[in-house]
């Protein structure tokens, strides 16, 4: 069993944080790679990028927002309590490489992923801009930590409770209207991350982004996480998770990201239920 | 003379099944298996003959009339121990070699009439052994202090394991899923081969002492290099033909469109078919098309039958006579009514406005002169375009190399397939202290196959380990 050792629940309780034992992964783990998660005998095999990792201690963070039935039977677990199962560290690690001035834009949970990677850019000695947002002010997760690692650093909220009212697409084209920049990190909601790469694109800054296709070995063996780069097929879990922006078909994976939304939907609802009636 | 006639006049003795109208909606195992009776007069038919040639065609050269001559007196104890010399999981193999084109298909009484049973009575010694044994654990040699580490855990794997540890050293067992097995798990189905014989497996070589670390992704979770430091003497490879192959033609990504290790994987390992009960979701489709002609294409269309479709199809591009499958796996899909669609080949696949699939347009074939590996090519048929109505495709065509391990150990060569080179005599790679074997050094082939790889390299290990590389 893999031991959860710290839990916080953020954004009203919507976005949850687990620090969970696991030195063999901790010891590896490098910005941008994930872990895959199963609670328990019946449970689904579940990706999350690591948030953070703590060598010395032995112990990875993730950090997921809670949208149907096995986040949910995740947010369930306590402090003392474990997973019976996680792998990794999967995927691919960011290529942190000393560029000039560094843009990273988040969204919602995403800027859990970005936070690692954020830090990773601005350790070897870039300058960071970070334009990160949420729906709104109390659902907006780890300013602070995002802050700490940011030359400029600007929130965002759609509904204006905080920073600037609107989307970090509007932010984004702002900054580079003004500057020099020399690589854009997106990584949010599938929308914002295809509305951000036209935006960089329009103005020819390399951007990266990283997918969250539906998942289930994370080594490359089913085959049910490719999306479409340049027209090439991909595996997202290990020819990925980050890709150019300016080559993914986002259309696609919006769709596959659907593939099983009714039967979710379901499972989810059962689970509701049960969880109502103890 | 006149014994060997009488012997004659016994018919193979069938195996009871589950009809197929009933199996085909449930996931338990189609053969019920051999009653001692059953077994005792089919064992009876064999001719115990002097040159054996059922034993030529069984790759790893069971003793084949020395287990039945067992069976057929009785003694079920001595079978197994008889089978296990030369086979450590024949329970397994009993179920899943291609017996026509191996040992029964050299079975002499094949010349005239139905070979031996001998699968069926291989599969009948090891379930007995299961349901009355004692389970006494085989003699294991005093420890030699060697450290042994095992990199995948399907039957190349587990046969290392087994055979190493009774050799007195010690083994661990690096697993990247989260239960050992490999495609004897997330393949192979339940309905043809029940995940408890496996797991029984797997405790059985736990009471002997075997290791077995699963969440452990070789490559990623730790290197060979790492394991090495970790004070292992060995390592054998056993990591399968884990990357699946896709068609490449247009519309492949529409929603509704999975490899066999994905469907599979989500109906075995995850056990997708009870959901809503377990987590993991498996699309069911009404009208199902399965692509390819192997044991994957079979089991894969077989499983979707049992998720309740409508109508399953099997597409293939050569004739039946081609189908690379074990014959009773076609035989058994053909009773529980799926259909064949041979000389076809997909050329797109058409969606609708949610990018879900609809249709599949193919070409129709017809054979050519004989390939690489001797089966007719088939070629294509200008202007032969039609239409099959589809809502879920499973792509079945074959398995590569999955490049995770071999990509991060730069010092092992590979083929141009990226496929590991191994000596066939021993299994040694490039790579010092290093053996490989099963698929990841053949390609895709066969538990049997596999498992005698093991055994060549486990021997080849306890002489490394003992005398030096
Ligand atoms: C490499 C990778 C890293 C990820 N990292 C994080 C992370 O750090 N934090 C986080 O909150 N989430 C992350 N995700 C997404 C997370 O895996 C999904 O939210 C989770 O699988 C949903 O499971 P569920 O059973 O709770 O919801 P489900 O009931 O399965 O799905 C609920 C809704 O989410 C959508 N969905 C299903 N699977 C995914 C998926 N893989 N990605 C996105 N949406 C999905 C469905 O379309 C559905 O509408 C990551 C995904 C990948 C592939
Ligand atoms: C659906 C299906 C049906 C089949 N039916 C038959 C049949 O009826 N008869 C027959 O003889 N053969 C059949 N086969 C073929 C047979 O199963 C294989 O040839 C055999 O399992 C190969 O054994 P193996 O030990 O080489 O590898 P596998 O059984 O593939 O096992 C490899 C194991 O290694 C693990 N692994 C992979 N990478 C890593 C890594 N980096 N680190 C740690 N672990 C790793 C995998 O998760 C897996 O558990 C079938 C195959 C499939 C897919
Ligand atoms: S191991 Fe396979 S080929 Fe050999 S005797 Fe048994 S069933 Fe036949
Ligand atoms: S060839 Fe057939 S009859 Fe002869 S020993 Fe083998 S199984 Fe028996
Ligand atoms: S998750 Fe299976 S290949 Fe990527």
């Amino acid at each position: 069993m893999f031991k959860i050792v710290k839990r916080e629940e953020m954004s009203g309780g919507t976005v949850i944080l687990n620090e969970i034992e696991a030195p063999l992964i901790a010891k590896k783990a490098k910005p941008g790679q994930f872990v895959i998660l199963k609670a328990n005998e019946t449970g689904e095999r579940i990706p999350l990028t690591m948030a953070d990792t703590d060598p010395e201690k032995g112990t990875i963070t993730v950090i997921f927002m809670v949208v149907g039935k096995s986040t949910a039977l995740f947010k369930t677990l306590k402090v003392g309590d474990g997973y019976q199962d996680v792998i990794g560290p999967l995927g691919k690690a960011t290529h942190l490489e000393k560029l000039g001035t560094v843009v990273c834009v988040g969204g919602g949970t995403g800027i859990a992923v970005l936070h690692p990677i954020t830090r990773g850019f601005k350790l070897i000695g870039n300058r960071i801009i970070s334009i990160i947002g949420a729906r709104s002010k109390d659902i907006l997760i780890l300013e602070d930590r995002m802050r700490a690692v940011s030359d400029e650093f600007y929130p965002c909220t759609d509904d204006g409770s905080y920073g600037h009212h609107g989307f970090v697409t509007e932010v984004l084209k702002e900054v580079l209207k003004k500057q020099t920049v020399n690589l854009v990190i997106a990584i949010g909601p599938v929308p914002m991350m295809k509305f951000v790469s036209k935006i960089t694109k329009e103005f020819e800054v390399p951007t990266i982004v990283s997918l969250n296709p539906i998942m289930v070995d994370g080594t490359g063996m089913c085959g049910g996480c490719r999306v479409s780069i340049g027209g090439k097929n991909k595996f997202a879990c290990v020819d990925g998770p980050e890709f150019d922006g300016h080559l993914v078909d986002y259309d696609e994976l919006m769709l596959r990201l659907q593939a099983y939304c009714e039967d979710e939907k379901r499972c989810h609802e059962g689970f509701c239920r049960l969880q109502e009636a103890k | 003379m006149e014994e060997k006639e009488k012997k004659r006049k016994i018919p193979r003795q069938p195996m009871p099944e589950q009809e197929p109208k009933v199996r085909a909606r449930n996931f338990m195992e189609v053969p019920l298996g051999y009653t001692s009776e059953l077994a005792m007069k089919e064992a009876e038919r064999c001719l115990q003959c002097k040159k054996p040639s059922c034993m030529e065609g069984c790759p790893v050269s069971v003793d084949i009339p020395g287990f039945i001559r067992h069976i057929k007196a009785g003694e079920f104890t001595e079978a197994i121990r008889n089978l296990w010399s030369k086979n450590s999981l024949p329970a397994v193999c009993g179920r899943v070699c291609p017996q026509e084109i191996q040992c029964e298909g050299s079975c002499i009484l094949g010349k005239k009439e139905a070979p031996v049973a001998i699968g069926n009575l291989e599969r009948f010694a090891a379930d007995h052994e299961r349901t009355h044994g004692t389970g006494e654990l085989p003699p294991k040699a005093a420890p030699t202090g060697k450290k042994v580490a095992v990199v995948g855990s399907g039957p190349s794997g587990l046969t290392v394991a087994g055979d190493l540890i009774v050799k007195g050293h010690e083994v661990t067992v690096f697993e990247a899923f989260h239960k050992a097995g490999g495609v004897l798990v997330y393949g192979i189905p339940e309905f043809r081969l029940p995940k408890e014989i496996v797991a029984q497996e797997i405790h059985f070589l736990e009471r002997l002492g075997v290791k077995v670390e699963c969440n452990a992704v070789v490559g990623r979770t730790i290197t060979l290099d790492e394991i090495f430091e970790q004070g292992y003497d060995a390592i054998y490879i056993g990591v399968g033909a884990g990357l699946p192959k896709f068609l490449n033609v247009p519309g492949e990504n529409l929603v509704g469109i999975l490899s066999a290790n994905e469907y599979l994987t989500r109906a075995n390992l995850m056990k997708a078919y009870l959901f809503p009960e377990v987590d993991t979701p498996i699309p069911h489709g009404k009208n199902v098309i399965v692509l390819g002609g192997g044991n994957v294409a079979m089991d894969s269309a077989r499983t979707a039958m049992r998720l309740g479709a409508d109508s399953v199809r099997i597409v293939y591009r050569r004739s039946k006579a081609e189908l690379p499958a074990r014959a009773a796996e076609v035989h058994h899909a053909e009773e529980e009514g799926i259909q064949f669609f041979f000389l076809t080949n997909p050329t797109r696949f058409m969606g609708n406005e949610k990018g879900r699939l609809v249709g599949m347009e193919c070409l129709k074939m017809e054979l050519g002169e004989p390939d690489a590996s001797g089966r007719r090519r088939p070629i294509p048929i200008k202007g032969s375009e039609f239409k099959m109505e589809c809502d879920l495709v499973v792509v079945a065509v074959g398995s590569g190399a999955n490049p995770l391990l071999t990509s991060s150990t730069p010092d092992m060569t590979l083929n141009k397939w990226g496929y590991i080179q191994a000596d066939p005599q021993n299994g040694k790679t490039t790579k010092k202290r290093v053996w490989a074997g099963g698929d990841i050094v053949t390609g895709a082939a066969t538990v049997i196959l596999a498992m005698g790889a093991g055994r060549k390299a486990a021997d080849s290990i306890h002489k490394y380990l003992t005398w030096g590389w």
